[in-house]
């Protein structure tokens, strides 16, 4: 049986990418990195691809705005993506590459692809890296977070992960679509503030996607937590079989296969 | 008013070689030009250069002289370490014709350790870490570079230390990295004179957070040493660990071989780095020698260059660090030769002298050795992802250093005279053991063990460092399995860390790990610096046991930081700390693989005091975990299990942290570990936990016992009972001071759960060891005296209160300062 393509994308400052290969490896997926260069020349298609990820890094050193640069580059490729989108595949964009998607108005969804939501700088005003609570909305779409437990963990690593949208009517309208997929939680399943939230998102928003849920944007980083001992706790404990953000990614190639 | 328009500036003068008038200087003429220039040569150097350019009958260009002041600066060739010494300690004299071969690797070749596969020679020290993948590890000062421009000096330092993973063989991958600072604590008000201490920790956090963030590459360990002294001189460690294949640990350069300068281009950033390095600091250090990072620059070169290495292009690659151009090619064409052309170079801006071009350390460059067959390839490969470079020339056979500008040869050397003309010199260096002050003043005195042990808690030097490493994306590639901060909540303070590098060998099916610690204490140096460093290297291995690691195959790095050499007591200090380094490595049967030393880190002030900083030995240690899955964290697991101390506890008060508390920092002996009988314990202790028969283990260090027994507990929220009469000591040892806060070394605190016992003390046979307590269901630190009474009793929440509030109440005063 041929394995589904994942073609994770890399420009200059991209560096999560072998992490994430690595657990496209274990998810039973054929993982391909390509450079913006190989797309913009034709010499990588993405519509040959069966996954689509942009993951995380400091795409041209998040010059301008996190993601900003990458962003505007993925617009050449616009038709592209909208049609990889429509066609259900999945696409996931990690820290990183979820500041993508939104820079690049495919996140909040909307049809023409005009940016409604945005990222600033943490609360805190530093870099973040540690572990969160996530809750996940069981009302969602999201074929990544199927038959997982409704509360996980995953890492953050991020100086400028604050979710915040144009407009109430965004948010009142991701309400709505149920395409808030994730959001910071205390460990009792609680949204709560500063360190749960670890950026002042509003509404706690750690994960978003399309409403039909497979293109999924998120902070946290599921490629970081693929075996139990990722998980800050393991020496401790015992209940963890494997990794959850392994889980995340079989989704996906299991919906491709 | 007439518009002025924008010319770009004039090209130099049409001579780019004027000569300097050397030949005929008297002394005074010539110390003259060498303050003027920055050379930082002395006379005898000075006279040997006269004395080559009389036999060659003509002048130096200013290019030439720029040329072998750099390579014969004390940062480039290391000239106390491998110069003449002569050393008095009392009645006996030793000599060292080179210090470092004597000492440091003499031990390392003595050792014929198997696994070492590159040491003392490449850009990082390599050892063996499985049958196909190799392991460089490199840790570097950028301390003068920090004190004059923190930000800029720590960003270069991880970008500096990364290109020498990157230039190891035929380049590494930088899997992680690790950074250690000395700094003064940042408290109390902003001095009128010198950096502010808090904005000196806040900056040079950030750089390396900045830098090593944008690479990917997880910071996932270090240390900071908070001392006085360091005001004015902050030590800054930068370190990285990559991996390479084994294929790629060999390089050379061979005649015809293109030299292809890759990475960012050359400016007049970073002039004068290795001469301003090799001499004090003062009020108007010029800050123009420091440069400022580009990281995202160095991520695309790593990119290609790694693809480059793979598909087998390239004969040899360096960095470009102190000395630029001019240091790597020099270095990498020293056994051949080298021709430049320097028009080639692609500069940042026009107008550049050549002498700039080719001394200029803007950062983000390497210099590559490329057959010529493989050029069009590894173009190719550049072109791809928009990496720039420059063709500058080709190694030679004629041993000899050329080098063009606009049609003018502007150096014409000998490789000879270059790497060996420099003159040899001598050193006096004495050393003074500092007056012995008995440890009975501590032993009476106000003061209860639980006031002691909060505030030791809270002492600098234990405290929680979480305020940095959250601002390090230490979990980046992946491969964190045993994190810095540890514990139920995620904050204990590990020993080590243990990184799982899936994301440089691509095998995720293996569980093989590496383990990283370090070792420093500048309080035991300022008593005797060989015990320092027995102590360092103890600490080190002490850290790596503590996580899981095979220490039987661990590896030391040294990082020496003293004041000025030439100062007979400095340099007596330094060839103590060596002596302690030889009889560390042949002790533990531990070899070095790599090492730097920083030196005249010391500062004059607006009234020409001399502030110098102790001498300040860094021993950080490398080992394989064979199978990660029975690594180790410091928590306690669970109630009901028993706690076992490991190693012998003596009366060792002196430099530590109780007695600098209480007043009197250099009161008590010196722990002095020793080496042989510490190296069985360790392997007992290292293969009992691999065996699976620990649950929690840490290390002893500063704060001895109370300090190891709060951390373990609070980390894990279960409380503790120890029974200070049960510590293994010596007859006669009563005073519960001593007991809980001696820093005696080869110790650490075990949790074994009740139905491993029997196995483990089994496994532990030979070692000296104790059941001092247990842990207990109750969230509380409870410790009975050598008299069986109660001595303290303290919520651990309380406990870890003090032990995390030190460093961000701090930074928060600052930040509220800047506010107002």
């Amino acid at each position: 049986m041929k394995l589904p393509k994942a073609l994770i994308l890399r420009c200059a400052g991209t560096n999560c990418e072998r992490e994430t290969a690595n657990a496209f490896a274990m998810a039973g997926a054929r993982p391909e990195l390509a450079h913006i260069n190989e797309l913009k020349s034709g010499r990588v298609k993405l519509l040959e691809a069966d996954i689509f990820v942009i993951p995380g890094g400091f795409s041209y050193g998040d010059d301008v705005a996190a993601g900003r640069l990458l962003a505007n580059e993925l617009k050449r490729f616009v038709v592209d993506l909208r049609q990889f989108i429509r066609s259900g595949r999945p696409v996931l964009g990690v820290c990183n590459g979820f500041q993508v998607l939104v820079k690049a108005g495919f996140l909040p969804n909307n049809r023409q692809e005009l940016q409604s939501a945005s990222f600033t700088f943490n609360d805190s005003n530093r870099f973040e890296a540690r572990w969160t609570h996530l809750r996940i909305n069981t009302h969602s779409n999201c074929l990544f977070t199927k038959g997982l437990p409704e509360m996980i963990e995953l890492p953050v690593a991020h100086a400028e992960g604050k979710f915040v949208v144009k407009t109430p009517k965004v948010l009142e309208e991701l309400k709505r679509s149920n395409s808030i997929v994730l959001r910071y939680v205390n460990e009792t399943g609680e949204p709560a503030g500063y360190p749960y939230n670890p950026n002042g998102s509003v509404f706690n928003i750690a994960a978003i996607s399309n409403p039909e849920g497979n293109c999924l944007g998120l902070m946290p980083h599921p490629e970081r937590f693929i075996t139990r001992y990722h998980h800050p706790n393991w020496t401790r404990q015992t209940f963890h079989k494997e990794g959850v953000g392994l889980e995340m990614l079989r989704n996906a190639v299991r919906h491709v296969s | 008013m007439p518009v002025k328009t924008f010319k770009p500036e004039a090209p130099p003068p049409a001579s780019a070689r004027p000569a300097i008038g050397l030949r005929d200087a008297s002394p005074a003429k010539l110390q003259d030009l060498n303050r003027r220039h920055g050379w930082s040569l002395n006379a005898a150097e000075l006279a040997a250069i006269c004395r080559h350019f009389r036999s060659v009958g003509r002048e130096p260009s200013r290019a030439e002289m720029e040329t072998i002041a750099q390579t014969w600066s004390e940062h480039c060739k290391h000239k106390t370490f491998t110069g003449e010494i002569r050393y008095r300690e009392g009645g006996r004299t030793l000599r060292f014709g080179n210090l470092l071969r004597e000492t440091v690797m003499e031990a390392t070749r003595r050792l014929k350790k198997p696994w070492c596969l590159s040491v003392f020679k490449d850009n990082a020290g390599v050892v063996a870490y499985d049958q196909r993948w190799a392991l460089a590890f490199k840790v570097e000062t950028h301390n003068h570079p920090c004190a004059l421009e923190p930000y800029g000096g720590a960003s270069t330092g991880v970008g500096g230390v990364i290109r020498d993973i990157l230039g190891v063989g035929l380049g590494a991958k930088p899997v992680l990295g690790t950074d250690v600072f000395c700094l003064c604590p940042p408290d109390g008000a902003d001095p009128v004179e010198g950096p502010a201490p808090r904005l000196m920790l806040e900056r040079v956090v950030a750089g390396v957070r900045d830098y090593g963030n944008r690479m990917g590459i997880p910071t996932s360990g270090g240390a900071i040493w908070f001392d006085e002294a360091f005001r004015f001189n902050p030590l800054v460690f930068c370190g990285s660990v990559g991996l390479l294949p084994r294929w790629a640990v060999r390089k050379e350069v061979r005649p015809g071989d293109v030299i292809v300068a890759v990475g960012g281009r050359t400016g007049k950033d970073g002039l004068h780095g290795a001469t301003f390095s090799s001499s004090g600091l003062h009020g108007d250090s010029p800050s123009s020698a420091v440069q400022i990072g580009h990281a995202i620059m160095e991520k695309r070169m790593l990119d290609v260059l790694l693809k480059a290495r793979d598909a087998k292009l390239l004969r040899s690659v360096t960095d470009c660090g102190a000395g630029g151009f001019s240091s790597a090619i020099g270095e990498l064409g020293a056994g051949c030769g080298a021709r430049v052309k320097l028009d080639e170079a692609k500069l940042k801006v026009q107008g550049l002298e050549p002498w700039e071009i080719w001394l200029s350390e803007s950062q983000e460059r390497m210099i590559l050795a490329c057959p010529p067959k493989n050029l069009k390839a590894l173009l190719d490969l550049f072109d791809a992802e928009d990496v720039e470079y420059s063709l500058l020339g080709e190694f030679t056979a004629d041993r000899r250093l050329k080098v063009e500008f606009r049609g003018e040869t502007v150096i014409d050397l000998p490789m000879s005279f270059l790497h060996e003309g420099l003159p040899k010199r001598t050193l006096e260096a004495q050393w003074n053991p500092p007056p012995k002050v008995s440890a009975s003043r501590i032993k009476s005195g106000s003061g209860s063990c639980s006031d002691a042990l909060y505030a030791l808690l809270s002492h600098w030097n234990v405290c929680s460092r979480a305020w940095v490493i959250r601002q390090y994306d230490h979990e980046v590639q992946g491969g964190a399995v045993i994190k810095a901060l540890q514990g139920t909540a995620h904050d204990g303070p590990g020993d080590a860390c243990v990184h799982w590098p899936h994301a440089a060998t691509g095998e995720v099916d293996g569980f093989s790990a590496v383990a990283i610690a370090h070792g420093l204490n500048p309080n035991y140096g300022r008593l005797d610096p060989y015990a320092m460093a027995l102590c360092c290297a103890d600490e080190a291995l002490r850290n790596l046991v503590s996580v899981g690691a095979d220490v039987s195959r661990a590896s030391f790095l040294d990082n020496f930081c003293w004041g000025n050499p030439e100062d007979p007591r400095t340099l007596g200090s330094l060839v103590r700390a060596a002596l302690g380094c030889r009889d560390a490595a042949l002790g533990y049967q531990v070899p070095f693989i790599s090492g730097k030393d920083s030196l005249y880190n010391e500062y004059r002030d607006a009234r020409g005091n001399k502030h110098s900083i102790p001498g300040t030995l860094l021993i950080s240690a490398v080992a394989p975990v064979d199978d990660f899955r029975k690594a180790l964290t410091l928590d306690f697991k669970a109630p009901g299990n028993a706690i076992y101390l490991v190693g012998w506890t003596a009366e060792e008060m002196g430099g530590s942290l109780y007695s600098q508390w209480r007043g009197d920092p250099l009161a008590g002996a010196v722990p002095l570990p020793y080496p042989k009988r510490a190296r069985a314990c360790l392997r007992l202790l290292s293969a009992a936990i691999a065996k699976g028969l620990v649950s929690a283990c840490h290390d002893l260090s500063e704060g001895g016992l109370g300090v190891a027994a709060a951390e373990m507990a609070f980390s894990g929220e279960i409380g503790a009972l120890l029974e200070l009469d049960e510590v293994c000591r010596p007859k006669g040892l009563h005073s519960n001071e001593a007991v809980l806060f001696s820093e005696s070394p080869s110790r650490f605190l075990v949790e074994v759960a009740c139905e491993k016992e029997k196995e483990f003390l089994k496994a532990m046979k030979g070692a000296i060891l104790a059941r001092v307590g247990s842990t207990l269901a109750n969230p509380v630190l409870r410790i009975k005296g050598t008299d069986g009474s109660a001595l303290l009793e303290e919520p651990l929440a309380k406990l870890k209160e003090a032990w995390i509030r030190t460093l961000p109440l701090a930074m928060l005063e600052r930040r509220n300062g800047a506010h107002s």
